[in-house]
């Protein structure tokens, strides 16, 4: 038997990147909540949340990447030119944001400067991570092996909307997050930013859904064809029941389903993006199968992740159960 | 108006980008290690005089491992942005090392800082020594890869071509351990650890300067000029052999390095001049003759090639190479002198209270970050004009995208870098400037 390895790797890209979604997603989004939750020591409290895990949580965006670059290097040197604003916005959003996490504990004249940068840097972010989404989504022309395309193709509406969605999304987030990790009144405020934030989500994930098919014919066919239909139906269906166990969790007042719920939104929206996009990866233009470097490069690469991935998952694990409960607002190192 | 060539702006982009990223994976590498010692003698001995120390570096680590990561995230998408074509042609080969550095060393780094930063009281001394070891064999996996793939970049091996162009990996094996890259590796941690000796050696001196009863100082001072003492001799011997790797795979790096136009038996070492490439001669020559093939072939009378032998297109800048190469020795040979002073007062028992030895610590404090760019600089530069060695062009490389574009996100990473890590310098430094204070958590 041989493994489809490019199949195998897609899988695991998509992992990474749904990981990359949902860990960076909350803290971004606590981010993102920043400017709206005042206060030093509600801040300091968000602040401590995330700041033991917000660095390992980014580095599934460097898998996502790295990993597109290793073995699918075609569609990295398509994607990456053709979204080149956005994705030059995201990293110095992220820039601006990762720095904040020590910088703000540093100065105390300074602080408000920092955390205005990780506000600023969270949102830009979010936001260019959402206008690349839909601008992937919509397609990128392709001649040869290059991106074909002008310099401000992923700035349409649709890009707009996404680039709105997530960032609401990543604040949905976040709030769940902050209702898990925190008490008393930061609780109590991240409950009223859940509500507006779910209820805003899933308003767009029904606009970005109903849009997303009338983009290509592809996607129409995939999700409105008989019989097709029924094996794609249960996500909607799923999405729904995830909907409601958001909602009926934030109004009972329950601490970590609003979160988990928030999770199960966000695969299942990842889920009928991967629906919408196989084969593709640079859709239409580019399968994975096209897009795939030699076997030789995705087999040692392969053997690596293998072994170290249930690893990393291990001690990432470890490192969620030591800092495991509510923050501690007066406890940190800090 | 002419419009701005996008090729130099994306070479300045990269050049600019990763000569600020450098800088703190250097410090980190070292400062992890040290951290890691650190825990270790407070375990070891239980004086509280180590945990102290590991508190204070501790600090200055995290502000310097979180503008790492942010400065390496730019650099891991910027192969894309900006180098689409190079990514599409090597990415076969140099991306699944680079994706090795994530799975071993960045999530490593990552999984375990939190522990490491936040996590003792919670995990116990223990563990939380184990997360400080796990940080520190992440930097060392970090710099493994990373130093793989800039070596292979320089002496390309065990690849094949398929018909697209693209580079197929033949022997991992082969492509891992290419040339260069044992002499590359070991000369960067080398380098790494240098700098993080100077740095924390010149910390330490400034507050002997102010105080020199403290013990926390005066343990930081000693260490450092420890390793200043042993690893700036090893650091030059690494050099050595590093630069007769170069001769053997890129003479051409060496003739512009050393200012050799003509090619020459018994060649003079330059120390003065002016490289001018038009012209094919270097102006205003200070030389000590036979001492470049001495140094080069280990033979007086040893023929030592000059860039004459090779076309014009394919000759790297020797107007940088030439200085930027002195600048890293020189800075090299200052980190030895201050190694040697400090033994020689060591010996005389006077090495915490000679204000001579102590002045030149603070001040030469930031001389290994001077010799990891310049020395960065003279191998990146001098690939040129390849990105990789002999086979693929810097021009071929580049994302056709316009000028525009470029010079708008270099002069974002101009503004940003200079503001976000300027302040980031000033709280280092800031940290550095204040006393290591006992029993504090």
């Amino acid at each position: 038997m041989t493994l489809d390895l490019p199949f195998v790797w897609a899988c695991l890209i998509a992992f990474a990147v749904i990981a990359y979604i949902l860990l960076d997603g909350f803290d971004l989004g606590v981010g993102i909540l920043f400017p709206f939750m005042r206060g030093e020591a509600t801040r300091d409290e968000m602040m401590n949340s995330v700041a033991p895990v917000w660095d390992g949580n980014e580095t599934w965006l460097v898998l996502g990447g790295g990993g597109l670059f290793a073995v699918f290097p075609l569609a990295y040197a398509i994607i990456m030119p053709a979204l080149y604003a956005p994705v030059i916005a995201m990293l110095l959003g992220l820039v601006f944001r990762g720095v904040a996490f020590e910088f703000r504990w540093k100065t105390r004249r300074g602080k408000f400067l920092w955390d205005w940068a990780f506000a600023a840097g969270s949102t830009t972010a979010a936001l260019a991570q959402g206008i690349a989404l839909g601008a992937l989504v919509q397609g990128i022309p392709v001649a040869g092996r290059a991106y074909a395309g002008g310099w401000w193709d992923w700035l349409t509406p649709f890009s707009l909307v996404t680039g709105v969605a997530l960032v609401v999304g990543y604040a949905l987030l976040g709030s769940t997050w902050l209702v898990y990790k925190t008490e008393g009144e930061t609780q109590q405020k991240a409950y009223g930013f859940a509500r507006v934030t779910g209820v805003t989500t899933l308003a767009l994930i029904v606009i970005v859904s109903l849009w997303t098919p009338f983009l290509s014919d592809a996607f129409m066919h995939r999700w409105f064809a008989w019989p097709q239909v029924l094996f794609v139906a249960p996500v909607p269906l799923m999405v729904a029941l995830a909907a409601f166990a958001l909602l009926d969790g934030l109004r009972k007042r329950q601490e970590r389903r609003p979160f988990c719920a928030t999770v199960a939104l966000f695969m299942l929206c990842f889920i009928g993006l991967l629906i919408s996009f196989y084969p593709y990866l640079v859709p239409t233009s580019v399968t994975l199968r096209e897009a795939a470097a030699p076997d030789s490069s995705l087999s040692f690469l392969l053997a690596g992740a293998a072994v170290l991935l249930p690893v990393i998952l291990a001690y990432t694990g470890y490192s969620y159960w030591v800092f495991r409960g509510k923050v501690n607002r007066h406890g940190a190192y800090h | 108006m002419d419009l701005p060539d996008p090729l130099l702006l994306a070479r300045f982009q990269f050049a600019f980008t990763v000569s600020f990223h450098i800088v703190f994976p250097s410090i980190s590498i070292g400062l992890a290690s040290y951290l890691a010692v650190l825990e270790a003698l407070w375990l070891g001995t239980g004086r509280a005089e180590f945990l102290t120390l590991f508190n204070y570096w501790k600090k200055i680590f995290a502000v310097a491992f979180g503008m790492g990561v942010v400065s390496g995230i730019v650099m891991s998408y910027q192969f894309g942005t900006n180098w689409s074509v190079f990514s599409d042609k090597a990415g076969p080969v140099i991306g699944p090392m680079m994706g090795y550095e994530v799975l071993s060393a960045f999530f490593l780094e990552a999984g375990f800082l939190g522990v490491m930063l936040f996590g003792l009281s919670r995990v116990g001394p223990r563990l939380h020594f184990v997360a400080t070891l796990m940080v520190a064999l992440g930097t060392f996996m970090s710099a493994f890869w990373i130093l793989a793939v800039n070596s292979w970049m320089q002496t390309p091996a065990g690849y094949s071509m398929n018909a697209a162009g693209q580079f197929i990996p033949r022997d991992w094996w082969a492509i891992v351990f290419n040339p260069s890259f044992p002499y590359r590796l070991l000369h960067m941690l080398l380098a790494a650890y240098l700098t993080t000796a100077f740095i924390v050696g010149g910390t330490g001196a400034l507050h002997l300067l102010r105080d020199a009863t403290q013990p926390a100082p005066r343990f930081m001072f000693s260490m450092a000029m420890w390793m200043a003492a042993i690893v700036a001799p090893l650091q030059i011997a690494a050099g050595d052999l590093h630069g007769l790797n170069t001769l053997e795979h890129q003479p051409a790096k060496i003739a512009a390095m050393e200012g050799h136009f003509d090619t020459h038996a018994g060649a003079p070492l330059l120390l003065f001049g002016l490289p001018d490439m038009d012209q094919e001669r270097t102006n205003y020559a200070i030389e000590i003759p036979r001492l470049g093939s001495l140094i080069l072939t280990h033979d007086p009378n040893g023929t030592v090639r000059g860039l004459k032998e090779w076309p014009r297109a394919q000759r790297p800048n020797a107007a940088i190479l030439f200085w930027s190469f002195r600048v890293m020795v020189g800075a090299g040979l200052a980190m030895f002198a201050v190694g040697l002073w400090s033994l020689v007062l060591r010996r005389r028992r006077r090495l915490f209270d000679s204000p001579g030895l102590l002045k030149a610590a603070v001040a030469s404090s930031p001389v290994g970050v001077v010799a990891v760019i310049a020395g960065w600089i003279t191998t990146e530069v001098g690939r040129q004009p390849y990105t990789v060695y002999g086979l693929l062009t810097t021009a071929e490389s580049a994302s056709s995208i316009g000028g525009l574009a470029v010079g708008a996100s270099l002069t974002a990473f101009v503004v940003v870098y200079f503001t976000v890590f300027g302040a980031g310098a000033f709280y280092m430094l800031r940290l550095m400037h204040t006393a290591p204070k006992a029993a504090e958590s």
